[in-house]
Order: C-alpha cells, then structure tokens, then sequence
C-alpha cells in the first residue's frame, strides 16, 4: 500500500517523522482522513486526536491547536504541543478531567467568560488525552 | 603601605571571589547549551511556520491584527533576562528601547512598554509607562508563557490601546556577540509578494476551513512564535553575555591577584631588612 509521510513539530521540537498509511485528525470542520497521495491541503487542527496506522499497528497521539498542510505526499502537523498516547498515565488523564469539569462548573457559575474560554480548552484538552490514553492503553 | 596582614587578607578574599566568577562562568556554560538546544528545537516549528504563512499571502480580508491606523500611541515590548551579572546585556536592549521611546514622544506619539523579564522592568518602572510586566519566566518558559504575552498584546491593540507593536530583545548571533534588535510585530505586514511559483502552488490547496479563516488562526499564532522565538534568544544570549562577563571578572581577579602578591612579596621584604636591621643594630650596640 502507498504510504505518505507523517511529521508533526512542535516549539519543543519534532515529535514524529514516519511513513504511514493512513492518518485521522480533528479538523475544523470535523475529523478528516488523509491517505498516501492527497491533493493538497491546508486545515486549522483542533484539540483531539491525532491518530495514524503503519503497516497495521496503530498509534494515537494527543495534538493541541494549530494547522496542518498537505502536499508532495506529505502530512505536516504544526501544533502547540502533542503527546504521545503511551506516554500519558489514564488515572491522571481522568483526575485532570474531573478537576476541569469542576472547574467549568465553578466559572460558569461566577459567569467569568474569559476564564471560561479558558476551563473549556483546558477540558477539552483533558478529555483527548483520556480518550488518547485510554486507547494506547 | 599596608601591613602584611591586610594584603594576604584581600589576597584571600579576591581568590575567593573568583572561585565564584570561574563557577558562574562554568553553570553559564551549561545553561547556555540547554538554551541553545532549545532554540534548534523550536526551529523546525518556526520554519514549517513560516512556509506555511508564505503560501497563504494571497489571502486578503481585513484582520484585526493587520489593521493599519495612524500611530496614536505606539507599545514596545522589551524582552530582557530575569538576572543580572551578564555586563550590558541587559543595559543594550534598555538604551535601545529608550531611545527608541525618545524617538516616539518627540514623534508626538504615546509610549507604553509591555516589560518581559525582571531587569527591563526595574530600569524601565520609572518612566512610568510600563503597561503590563511578565517576570520571572525567562528560567525556565514555554510556548504558553508567550501565548499568555502574546494574547494580553493582541487584546491591547484590537482595543486601540496601541496602534503600533515593536518587539527589542538581545538576539544571539554567536556565543561573543549579542546584538540588540528591533522587530515590528504589529499591525502584521502582508508578506511579500512570493515568487509566481510558490502563488501557483498555493492555487490548488484545498483550505478547510476557508484561506481567511485559517489567517484568523494564524495570526495570532504568528505573534506567539515571535515572542517565543525572542525569549528563546534572549536566553541563550543572557547565558552568553554572562559567560564572557565572568571570564572577564575572572580574568580580571588573576590579574588583581597578582598585583597584590607583589605588594604582599614588597611588604614582607620590607618586614625582613627591617628586622635584620634591628638585629645588626643590636648586636652592634652590645659589641660597643
């Protein structure tokens, strides 16, 4: 199967430069599936789950705001920050989760909307890192 | 002249020091190449980033942060270390922005400064016009840290409160030279017409969502790898400056040292012919 190249980089550095064959990821408008030979393409990438498969093992990362291209048969991911499925610990990832919960709950309360912006991407940061987790687990 | 005691005491006490300056100079070292390491991490991102700017110039639309107003009031944010002992480091990017800040007023245009790390705010907090101050975060800071810096500046300027941004940090250009440097960050410039190549290739991309859209992202993001881009150098130029200026103390320590043995060996011969003399009077006298 044609494979297309897979790089995601971060500010502290690159994190992943594989050929892969298939690669998913939370998209603006959703997520999208990019596959070896993809017509090019620019999207702004959500806080999820950046997922790939290569040579039927497949791998989950966790990716922050930020945008991704596609050309000349290669996925470039631009984030803010990533981390790998494995490296994450459930049990945190799921205590993280609450805390945020009750956070929101507490802003929404207080009808603070600049710290709500904020607990919201917090949550939703935690709730991709426990599904992230969850599934390289 | 001293007495002996005096001398070996300072001897003392100036050796001591440089045992200090040679271990700065040393952590310097160390620090510096973490520092450095950091900035080679983050260039990928920033390339990456800025290839993908390029191919998106031919959008157009009116973006907040590309508004061109006439300059009111004009902010410049200086970017320093958090700690001294690293000679005129520091002092440069101060100088630089306060004749920048000279130029502005007698512009007639307002100032106000946004101080990143600790040295910039106390020699500038007299003027008066520090707006906000982000301190103690050049040990040890991440991308958050300039998103926190680039966002409070974004709001500032959508808000009128500055018509015009320019960034003055200490860029590294070697381990020996840090120059003080000057970028404007906003309102953001177009960039440059590219090449016919690259605006065909930009044709054929498909944007999700729109080519405005994604620069709405973009532009912000564009102001955090500025900001980090110039703490990342300020770092690494903090902990070089601090090298050269302890190898100089301790260099300068060696030399003090010396002098002050050969004022120390003076002294003493001094003490010896004057107690020989003594001597050869006494047993002269007793001779009588």
């Amino acid at each position: 199967m044609a494979q297309i190249e897979l790089e995601v980089v971060t500010p502290a550095g690159p994190v992943v430069r594989e050929q892969v064959d298939i690669v998913t990821a939370p998209g603006f408008g959703g997520v999208f599936g990019v596959l070896a030979n993809h017509a090019p393409f620019l999207s702004t990438i959500k806080i999820g789950e950046l997922a790939y498969k290569q040579d039927g093992s497949e791998s989950a990362l966790m990716v922050s705001g930020g945008f991704c291209e596609v050309s000349d048969n290669k996925i470039t991911f631009i984030v803010e920050s990533c981390e790998k499925g494995t490296d994450i610990d459930v049990d945190r990832a799921l205590k993280a989760k609450e805390r945020a919960e009750k956070r929101l709950a507490e802003v929404k309360a207080k009808g603070e909307k600049i710290n709500m912006v904020r607990a919201e991407a917090a949550l939703h940061r935690a709730i991709a890192r426990v599904s992230v987790a969850q599934k390289s687990n | 002249m001293p007495s002996l005691k005096d001398v070996s005491d300072k001897i003392v006490g100036v050796k001591k020091t440089s045992q200090i300056t040679k271990a700065m100079n040393m952590v310097s070292a160390a620090k510096l190449r973490g520092a450095q390491q950091k900035m080679e991490d983050f260039h990928p991102y920033a390339g990456k980033f800025n290839d993908t700017m390029a191919s998106l110039s031919g959008a157009s639309g009116d973006y907040p942060l590309m508004e061109v107003r006439d300059v009111k009031t004009a902010e410049i944010v200086v970017v320093t270390s958090d700690r001294g002992l690293c000679g005129s480091f520091n002092a440069n990017i101060v100088k630089m922005a306060e004749k920048k800040m000279a130029e502005y007023e007698a512009a007639g245009v307002k100032v106000s400064l946004v101080c990143v790390g600790k040295k910039g705010n106390q020699a500038l907090k007299k003027t008066g016009k520090v707006r906000t101050k982000h301190l103690d975060i050049m040990g040890n800071f991440q991308m958050f840290n300039a998103r926190e810096i680039a966002q409070d500046i974004a709001a500032n300027f959508e808000e009128s409160g500055a018509d015009e941004v320019t960034i003055m940090y200490g860029h590294f250009k070697s381990v020996g030279v840090q120059v003080p440097t000057a970028i404007h960050l906003l309102p953001v410039k177009p960039t440059e017409e590219a090449g016919d190549e690259v605006a065909a290739a930009s044709g054929d991309y498909i944007y999700e969502p729109s080519q405005e859209e994604i620069m709405e992202v973009l532009l912000p993001l564009y102001m955090n790898v500025m900001i980090y881009n110039s703490m990342l150098q300020v770092g690494a130029s903090e902990q070089a400056a601090r090298m050269t200026a302890m190898d100089n103390a301790t260099n300068a320590c060696s030399d003090i040292v010396d002098e002050l043995t050969s004022i120390f060996n003076k002294a003493r011969q001094a003490a010896i012919t004057g107690d020989l003399m003594d001597i050869v009077g006494g047993a002269e006298a007793l001779k009588g």
